[in-house]
């Protein structure tokens, strides 16, 4: 099978200091892939380098088996490429009905808009019934189901989820990451996960990452990963 | 006496001692030497004014003014239910048919002050897209009136085109020179746009000032005709004639024309889908370009809209005054608008109109006080900061918690 999104020998940085070496990653359509690895280890710079909001300074960046390295970021979610950015970064002062609607910027179906904020409330009732508050006034897991919820507005292919845990009760985490299993199986959505909290991560993914300052040190099927002793002292805590 | 009303006494003689220190350097230090009794005498005024306030303050916490207080929140919240029981239609139609009365009842000087109060709503309503909806600071937007003002000014001197024809043609040329001005500068924030912002009103001023061929310099252009107006006439049989609106009446319907068609151009962008991408931008940029939405393109019509209402402004000013010059376009200009849009409230078009208000009307109405107008000025800036701090009348926005609701 094709992949629908690869990197192939990625070099970023920032300025002179350079964040990523080489990273290769695939991602197949319709699985969850997640990528762990300690504070900068290059998660986020990876995330933000295939969005181009960092330059990748040499390799290639394939979607859909076209390169896409020097592509605008505001031009990725028409094309089926959505990142929802980490610390959620919603609109604080517009309203949640609002938020979600600036997902469909780029959509000019008005009707197909309409369900997708159905499909987008259904799968986050609490969404619904805020829908006319502000943004700002949600708590934090409302907040990152709204990020969330903004991103499918654009009817992703693919979608990149940076540190959705971030600063969650765990019971909130355990109910963020069944959504994000929920929208994989049902939309058929492949997701890309950037995660610190490698337990949660490990659990949703079919196969993981493991960067360490900048590059990848393993690529497995999850349920390798999850045996390996190294990762388990090192990610799991054991 | 409680814990409590001992700290607003200390505060008060702390701010007591501050202020006559700073006060006896302006007032003590004269040609003829050091002077102690007329700063002593203010000091003491405001002194005796200060003490009185507190004691009502205190005894206000104390409770010991709730026979006045009770009943007039409870006619507050009574008046506020009969405006809350009328639909905002009527209250828009009311205000538009005071204004649309205005002039038939008051004198001249009335008519010139509410005509000037008007420019600057234009105005306001103009900054208000580029600051309250789009969120990029800019501190040279007074160039996009004087391109106006020029534009007009120009052309009705040395073409003679009517000026209805140049209204669009001024908007035009505004719209241009902001895209010109913001092409390169919207790829800053923040502080560094408002900076270079600052920089390019600056430029303008000084390229009307030193353009002598164009321009005149700074003695300015003399002889712009106001706007005329076909009029059917009766002297011999019904004709059209071609009359100026030289009149203050005349001009006073034409700026509120403006200013109707610019309330309802501002109004649809506030509520348009561009009006909406617009706040994401201030929100967010990068997480509104994350979105799909396109930022530089976004604010760069920000930017132009802006400019615009910046345009048509000048030109009426242009034709109004009949004459121009360098000097109506300077940087207290724009600190002059922008201030209106903060105090009013940032995004809300209400909130614009009562800041044009309160900074132009306001002043004329205490022009016995005119020597500490900055003072004043100052002290209802810092006041409202403290507390109002989201303006005169915030842009509304439905933030309540579904709990709170109903």
């Amino acid at each position: 099978m094709e992949p629908v999104l690869e990197l192939k020998n990625v070099s970023a940085g920032y300025g002179r200091i350079q964040v990523l070496r080489d990273i290769s990653l695939k991602a197949f359509p319709g699985e969850i892939v997640c990528m762990i690895g300690a504070n900068g280890a290059g998660k986020s710079t990876t995330l933000m380098t295939i969005c181009n909001v960092v330059t990748a300074a040499r390799g290639d960046i394939l979607y859909r088996g076209n390169r896409i390295n020097g592509i605008k970021f505001s031009k990725l979610p028409p094309m089926g490429l959505c990142q929802v950015p980490e610390g959620r970064r919603i609109f604080p002062r517009l309203t949640v009905q609002e938020n979600l609607e600036l997902g469909a910027f780029f959509r000019k179906d008005s009707t197909r808009i309409q369900e997708d904020l159905d499909m987008v409330f259904d799968f986050f009732p609490i969404l619904r019934e805020r829908a006319n508050q502000k943004g700002g006034t949600l708590s934090g897991g409302e907040q990152q189901m709204l990020a969330i919820g903004r991103a499918l507005m654009s009817r992703p292919r693919v979608l990149l989820l940076d540190e959705p845990s971030l600063g969650l009760a765990p019971l909130l985490v355990g109910q963020i990451f069944n959504k994000i299993t929920e929208i994989n199986r049902q939309e058929g959505t492949t997701i890309l996960l950037v995660e610190q909290n490698a337990n949660v991560a490990l659990k949703v993914s079919r196969r993981g990452y493991v960067l360490e300052t900048g590059t990848v040190v393993m690529e497995d099927d999850v349920k390798n990963l999850l045996q390996n002793p190294d990762i388990r002292k090192a990610y799991l805590g054991e | 006496m409680t814990r409590g009303s001992s700290k607003a006494w200390i505060a008060l003689g702390v701010g007591l001692v501050w202020f006559y220190l700073i006060l006896w350097p302006l007032m003590g230090i004269t040609p003829e030497g050091l002077q102690f009794i007329p700063s002593l005498v203010v000091w003491l005024k405001v002194a005796a004014a200060a003490f009185v306030l507190v004691s009502l303050n205190q005894l206000r916490t104390a409770g010991a003014l709730a026979f006045i207080g009770k009943p007039t929140t409870a006619a507050w919240t009574e008046i506020r239910k009969i405006y809350k029981k009328v639909p905002v239609r009527v209250w828009i139609s009311v205000v538009f048919f005071l204004a649309l009365v205005f002039p038939l009842t008051t004198g001249r000087y009335e008519k010139d002050v509410v005509i000037n109060v008007m420019i600057y709503v234009c105005l306001g309503l103009g900054l208000n897209i580029v600051i309250g909806l789009a969120g990029l600071l800019d501190l040279g937007y007074i160039a996009f009136y004087g391109v106006g003002a020029y534009t007009y000014a120009l052309l009705s001197v040395h073409f003679q085109l009517s000026f209805w024809l140049c209204l669009p043609v001024a908007a035009v040329f505004a719209a241009v020179s902001g895209c010109i001005i913001g092409y390169p500068t919207l790829r800053m924030r923040g502080d560094y746009l408002a900076i270079v912002t600052l920089g390019f009103g600056e430029i303008v001023r000084l390229i009307l000032n030193n353009w002598m061929s164009l321009t005149n310099g700074p003695n300015g252009i003399l002889g712009i005709q106001p706007p005329g107006l076909y009029w059917p006439g009766f002297s011999s049989g019904l004709t059209l004639e071609y009359i100026w609106l030289k009149k203050l009446n005349y001009l006073y319907y034409v700026i509120l024309a403006l200013v109707v068609f610019t309330i309802i151009a501002v109004h649809r962008l506030n509520y348009s889908r561009i009006g909406r991408a617009w706040e994401a931008i201030r929100e967010d940029e990068t997480a509104a370009e994350l979105m799909g939405v396109n930022t530089f393109t976004l604010k760069l019509l920000a930017y132009a809209m802006g400019a615009v209402f910046g345009g048509l402004a000048g030109a009426f000013f242009a034709a109004r005054m009949r004459f121009v010059s360098p000097e109506s376009f300077t940087f207290l200009e724009s600190a002059m608008v922008l201030s209106m849009v903060i105090l009013g409230g940032m995004g809300s078009i209400p909130g614009v109109i009562l800041g044009a208000l309160a900074l132009i009307a306001l002043p004329e109405a205490f022009r016995g006080f005119e020597l500490y107008r900055m003072l004043a000025f100052g002290g209802a800036m810092v006041l409202m900061m403290i507390f109002r701090p989201s303006g005169f009348w915030p842009a509304k926005r439905m933030g309540q918690r579904s709990e709170e609701r109903g």
